[in-house]
């Protein structure tokens, strides 16, 4: 049973854990818009949603996902795996270059983390929506 | 929750452009300084970001690596009557070019609303996410 409801509230709580990866990745590159040489990145939300899933599986699929802690003894906590390491982190094309090597540009990063905001809003909405159901369900 | 290292990133965002308007203010009122307490005129200082890495990977915060001065020659001004004039009757008056200085300003200061800005959004975020479920 608890399994059950684990699995209902896995998706959005992945969702979010991506979000909130991709909004620090956005932050880096809102303070690093004067840094020279600083290159922006941003994480493809698709592959790393679909990774955090996969990582977050119960029993065999677990392993599939990043890197995990090794459990010597049956009380160990396995922890969770890193969500977009260094590795799955891109870089940004630069619509305009910069003579100094940066490649921030600040309209789009603002837009880019408007739109994450609204995401992970939606995703705390829906989360929230389904504790409730779930709440309504054992009360009655 | 890797938000919260977003109050770290912003905020050495912000402390560096913060030092970066204190040299542009230091070298807008000392634009026409021509000798210090070294006997020196003054020369502009300039600041040099660099990217640090803060908390998990992804997450990169802003320090300021040095304050350098500006290398551009000083601008020399005729004006024999003043006493630190040269036997040619040039006056050496500091590297200060105050249009470059205000263009970093306004720079600068977009630079930490954007920051502001971000830091308010991930606190709205996390009182959000502090009410989940309720």
């Amino acid at each position: 049973m608890l399994n059950r409801l684990d699995e209902m509230l896995n998706f959005h709580t992945q969702a979010l854990r991506v979000r909130d990866q991709r909004q620090q990745v956005l932050a880096s590159n809102i303070a690093n818009a004067d840094t020279p040489n600083y290159k922006a990145r941003d994480l493809d939300f698709n592959t790393a949603l679909q990774s955090a899933l996969k990582g977050s599986g119960t029993g065999a699929s677990a392993a599939a996902g990043g890197v995990r802690l090794a459990t010597t003894a049956p009380g160990h906590l396995s922890g969770s795996p890193g969500l977009a390491s260094e590795a799955g982190l891109l870089y940004r094309n630069p619509a305009q270059g910069s003579v100094d090597g940066n490649t921030v540009d600040v309209d789009a990063e603002r837009a880019a983390m408007a739109e994450n905001t609204v995401h992970y809003e939606f995703n705390l909405t829906r989360l929230g929506q389904q504790i409730k159901g779930l709440l309504s369900a054992i009360q009655g | 929750m890797s938000l919260f290292n977003i109050f770290d990133v912003a905020g050495s965002a912000m402390n560096a452009q913060s030092q970066r308007l204190n040299t542009v203010a230091s070298n807008l009122a000392n634009a026409d300084s021509a000798t210090s307490a070294n006997g020196q005129p003054y020369k502009a200082k300039q600041v040099v970001f660099a990217a640090v890495p803060v908390g998990q990977a992804g997450a990169t915060g802003v320090n300021v690596a040095e304050v350098i001065e500006d290398p551009s020659p000083m601008k020399m001004v005729f004006d024999p009557k003043n006493p630190l004039a040269d036997e040619k009757g040039y006056v050496t008056m500091p590297n200060v070019n105050v249009v470059e200085e205000m263009v970093n300003m306004i720079s600068a200061s977009r630079s930490y609303q954007s920051n502001v800005e971000m830091m308010n959004t991930t606190k709205t975020l996390l009182l959000k996410t502090l009410n989940l479920g309720q």
